[in-house]
């Protein structure tokens, strides 16, 4: 019996092995001349946007790479894992720890960007790894609240933590003074790998085998697909993203309060992941930007309307479009989606 | 060969490029700096309406607008123009906080920004106000780092330092030798107090017994109860916020813990008076003594019970109740609603007639203000000592 | 001696309370398979309309022999009400769907729950005490070894570990005893075939939430007099139920309740022993510690993956 989300196996099988229009090298070079362009962009905004619009665009990009990464390991995988702000926690920590103590200046900065996110990504990996390995017998619902317990535990060990070495974090009053040194610049360009690493690796021979594992698990080991290796690949992936998107928050932000790190934020992740359709790309794209987005306008309704709104529409959402936005399609597809086999409920 | 593009992909793409321009066009940078329109003054506040700390922030919240109605009622500041608080709710978050403010300075141009009550939010706040010149003015956030972001960062309640010393002080004072400390880890406020009577207190005679830790979302604390009790200490300082102390003392009593607790103005509230016989015999420092027959105190509360259906007012209400009227004063002295000379007034406010004390910006734009030390008995309050600030 | 004793009554009686929590969840997961997220608001809703009710009791001034069991049944009721139209609009439309809709929908309207109790006109944010119903007095007390004070149980404490003694009791009677609970088991053990004999499983459903909620409310009660109301109180119980519900065995009633005084047992010990601030996190470890060697639980017996 599957727990996964409705999908359309045979148009993707077709997808995955058709030949690309474009060739790899040009696709490379364009993504390299998005990367460079973004520069001129951040520099053009910073001078004449909206502070506050600019800063709503930063968030939602840090959310963009939180919903993919962990599209990756929920809905490409089939893993329903409510930990994912744990694995930001981490590459936030790691990262804002780092530079508070380190205070890079001039052309370090930039230096000290790409390396800080990278650490903090291998961090968060690894965590993902001490996540990944022990759940591995675990299904479903038993999943979801094993990497909820694994959050929490993340969020009382860093409550419980003031300094490591000489690195200060702050405990429960949270770490302040972190140099704001990201920008939409940064925020972008990791968005940009971001998307770029998972959209190749699930459309690629290996994606198939990830979501062979979210379709059914033993019939995917008796085609001989090893699922604890994918398994473990998805959480260390996903998380490794999380923990890159952890850390560009940290260095945006400026302070980091380890109570915006705990179940309610992975919870607000996979929102956006099941709004955008399980295994959709794309979808996690639009469903992070609307979501991040929406709150904000929606401020002339006073809080507790808006979180009573969110959560209505979430209820509404799943019992009249549990696929989400977009199912698992990606935005352009042209093919229509194919109504699965009706799930029974017990076997 | 021209192809037409397959229909969902049109769709989406132009919608996609609508949107972005339609984005672009509303997103442009308006002229830096505040705007005053006509006869009213924006004047910003951030708090934490919902979340988990919802009930300070709204304390908070309602004792500005009392205070803000009162002064426009009474013909508004600077000969007639009234001031229009523009509120967000941070969610009890810190990174929304920093949005809230954000979006107050760039899309609301207010002149100042008053909040918040959690020194973690406030520090998240100011650092944005500091990076605009808006002044800043927290009602409640006790952390000391929050006013060393910048010269246009204010408060208007005592620090953690001296809180936590005046507690040691009066412990030493009270004979107590041997003391537990029972803190709140997830709390700032908790911590900085406990920190600040740790360090004072060592200097006397006495000795910390136990040292125990609880979370404000803990509903039970006999366990840590348990092991204070075997310490055996005169007395146990518990500088928490009243829902949780409340619930401490009772289990306290329960367990047959008979000695005095002792804490911070986090104990000011109605909560805590309910509670009749466990709380007897227990101290805490605070702002103002109900009965103290300063006019400014006894009209605020009645007023306050006027307007909020007969609501008691906690520290936080009579905090921000202040943080308004200071903000008016300051906008009066400084003669013009312009954020640098508001921030120039407020750093020269000179002995203020607070409801919740006489307040005085020092030079580190912290308030001196004198604390005064209550003592819990059969549910009412009796003045045990006031201190005026060093 | 004295330390570990009092650590003991202590645990059991917050134990008490998360296995009557627990006993909601497992049966629900039983019948559908699904962890009602829900459920922990449920035991708040219980406290909060405890809270009204006891309010109301008190203004008359009637006793507390009269008010308890009155303030204990509409809390009952009210949650019980709550359960099925929860059930009824939110989990039935979804019968069908792939678990994980209706988790995540279990979640929504937990969030839901959340927040319409923190609007001000149902009960705002502010935690509130109950009006005093039971004056809190130790019943027993005993010294132990050379200890300078002596163990003691309050009768708060006796209140809530009777209440669920008595009230696991009834439920076991239910469901062993009854042809509703036979039903029941029916139900959680093949949910087509038992339609297949002729049970609505549409009633047993509505009927095994409506009991579960009713547990919940008499737990949130208890706590309400015991601590305080405020409308976040059921996220951490809630959680922590589920933990003890699948250390126990989920699906399994004795499970349940074996689970819940365990875990009480462990969150009290691991504050007064190791830390206070890992109390919280003892049972996220236990949880995780039982899903890696035990994954059916302590009284379940491994049940093997059909394919």
């Amino acid at each position: 019996m599957t727990n996964g989300p409705m999908t359309a196996l045979p148009s993707e099988s077709r997808l995955s092995l058709a030949q690309p229009r474009v060739p790899v090298w040009v696709v490379n070079l364009g993504l390299t001349a998005l990367l460079a362009v973004l520069w001129p962009i951040d520099r053009l905004m910073a001078e004449y946007m909206d502070p506050y619009f600019l800063r709503i665009l930063v968030l939602i990009g840090i959310n963009v790479m939180l919903a993919v990464s962990l599209n990756l390991i929920n809905g490409i995988t089939g893993q329903f894992s409510l930990g994912h702000a744990g694995f930001m926690a981490i590459g936030a920590y790691t990262t804002g720890t780092i530079m508070h103590y380190w205070r890079p200046e001039g052309p370090m900065i930039p230096v000290a960007i790409v390396a800080l996110l990278i650490l903090g990504g291998v961090f968060a990996s690894a965590a993902g790894l001490v996540i990944g390995i022990p759940t591995l017998r675990l299904r479903g619902d038993y999943l979801a609240i094993a990497t909820l317990g694994f959050g929490e535990i993340i969020y009382t060990l860093i409550i419980n933590t003031e300094y490591i070495g000489p690195l200060r974090v702050g405990g429960a009053s949270g770490l302040h003074g972190i140099p704001i040194v990201a920008n939409f610049f940064w925020t972008y360009a990791g968005v940009v790998v971001c998307v770029v690493c998972v959209w190749r690796i699930a459309y690629s021979a290996k994606g198939m085998a990830f979501r062979a594992v979210r379709e059914d698990e033993v019939a995917a080991a008796a085609m001989g697909i090893d699922t604890t290796y994918y398994k473990v690949s998805a959480f260390v992936i996903g998380a490794f993203f999380s923990g890159v998107a952890g850390g560009l928050f940290a260095m945006y932000q400026g302070n980091l309060d380890p109570a915006g790190f705990r179940f309610m934020r992975s919870f607000e992740i996979v929102v956006m992941v099941v709004l955008g359709g399980q295994g959709s790309i794309t979808g996690s794209i639009l469903a992070a930007a609307i979501l991040t987005y929406l709150p904000e306008q929606l401020r002339f309704l006073s809080g507790v309307w808006r979180m009573i709104f969110y959560s209505i529409l979430l209820i509404g959402m799943m019992l009249l479009r549990p696929g989400g936005l977009l199912g698992s399609r990606e935005l352009w597809w042209t093919r229509r989606r194919i109504e699965p086999p009706r799930h029974p409920v017990a076997s | 060969m021209v192809r037409r593009l397959p229909r969902p992909l049109a769709v989406s793409s132009s919608l996609l490029l609508g949107l972005l321009v339609g984005l672009l066009l509303v997103s442009c940078k308006k002229q830096p700096g505040a705007s005053v329109s006509g006869n009213e003054i924006p004047v910003g506040e951030f708090a934490s309406l919902t979340g988990s700390t919802a009930t300070f922030g709204q304390s908070s919240h309602e004792g500005l607008m009392l205070a803000v109605e009162q002064i426009n009622a009474a013909g508004g500041v600077l000969g007639g123009k009234t001031i229009r608080i523009i509120y967000e709710d941070d969610r009890s978050e810190q990174a929304e906080a920093t949005t809230a403010v954000q979006k107050l300075i760039s899309r609301d141009r207010v002149v100042a920004v008053i909040g918040e009550v959690a020194s973690s939010r406030s520090l998240a706040g100011a650092t944005v106000c500091q990076q605009y010149k808006i002044p800043m003015l927290s009602p409640a956030s006790t952390n000391p780092a929050v006013t060393r972001v910048g010269d246009y960062i204010f408060r208007i309640c005592f620090t953690d330092d001296f809180q936590g010393t005046v507690g040691a002080q009066f412990a030493n004072k009270q004979g107590w030798k041997r003391v537990a400390v029972f803190t709140d880890v997830a709390n700032d406020y908790s911590k900085g107090l406990a920190a600040a009577f740790r360090a004072e207190y060592s200097r006397g005679a006495g000795t910390i017994v136990a040292e125990e830790s609880y979370r404000a979302e803990d509903n039970d604390f006999k366990a840590q109860l348990t092991t204070i009790k075997s310490a055996n200490p005169d007395a146990v300082y518990l500088p928490g916020y009243y829902g949780d102390v409340v619930k401490i003392l009772v289990q306290a009593r329960q367990l047959g813990i008979t000695v005095p607790f002792f804490g911070g103005d986090g104990w000011d509230s109605e909560e805590t008076l309910k509670l009749g016989a466990a709380a007897n015999g227990c101290f805490f420092t605070t702002h103002y003594h109900p009965d103290d027959p300063r006019p400014e105190v006894q009209k605020f509360i009645a007023d306050y019970k006027a307007r909020y259906n007969g609501k008691v007012p906690d520290a936080m209400a009579i905090l921000g109740y202040d943080a308004g009227r200071v903000i008016a004063d300051a906008i009066n002295r400084a003669g013009r609603p312009e954020p640098a000379a508001i921030r120039d007034a407020l750093a020269q406010t000179n002995n203020f007639p607070g409801a919740s004390g006489v307040i005085t910006i020092d030079e580190n734009r912290n308030a001196r203000k004198p604390i005064v030390i209550l003592e819990l008995q059969n549910g009412t309050t009796r003045l045990k000592d006031s201190i005026a600030p060093q | 001696m004295h330390d570990l004793l009092q650590q003991l009554v202590n645990g059991l009686s917050i134990g008490a309370v998360y296995a009557l929590i627990a006993l909601g969840y497992t049966m629900v997961y039983g019948v559908l398979r699904l962890i009602n997220f829900a459920h922990g608001e449920v035991y708040m809703s219980g406290a909060v309309v405890g809270y009204y009710v006891a309010q109301a009791t008190t203004q008359h001034n009637l006793p507390t022999w009269l008010a308890l069991p009155i303030v204990f049944a509409s809390a009952m009721l009210a949650c019980s009400v709550l359960g099925f139209l929860i059930e009824f609009f939110a989990y039935r439309p979804l019968r069908h769907s792939p678990r994980l809709v209706a988790l995540i929908t279990a979640i929504g309207m937990s969030l839901l729950l959340q927040n319409v109790a923190q609007m001000s006109s149902v009960f705002g944010p502010t935690p509130r005490r109950m009006p005093p119903l039971i004056e809190p007095r130790v019943v027993i007390s005993f010294y132990v070894g050379q200890a300078a004070s002596p163990v003691t149980v309050s009768n708060l404490d006796l209140l809530s570990f009777g209440l669920a003694m008595l009230l696991m009791v009834v439920l076991w009677w239910i469901v062993t005893k009854t042809r509703t609970g036979l039903a029941l088991r029916a139900v959680s053990y093949r949910f087509d075939t038992a339609s297949l004999m002729g049970i609505n499983t549409n009633r047993i459903i509505s009927f095994t939430f409506v009991l579960g909620s009713a547990l919940a409310a008499v737990a949130g009660v208890v706590d309400a007099i015991r601590y305080d109301v405020k409308p976040l109180m059921g996220l951490m119980p809630g959680l922590k139920a589920f933990v003890a519900a699948v250390l126990g065995g989920i699906g399994s009633i004795p499970g349940a309740a074996v689970g819940g005084m365990l875990i009480g047992l462990l969150e009290t010990m691991a504050k007064g022993y190791i830390s206070s601030a890992y109390g919280d996190a003892a049972a996220f470890v236990v949880l995780i510690l039982i899903l890696l060697i035990r994954p059916s639980g302590l009284l379940a017996s491994p049940a093997a993956e059909k394919v």
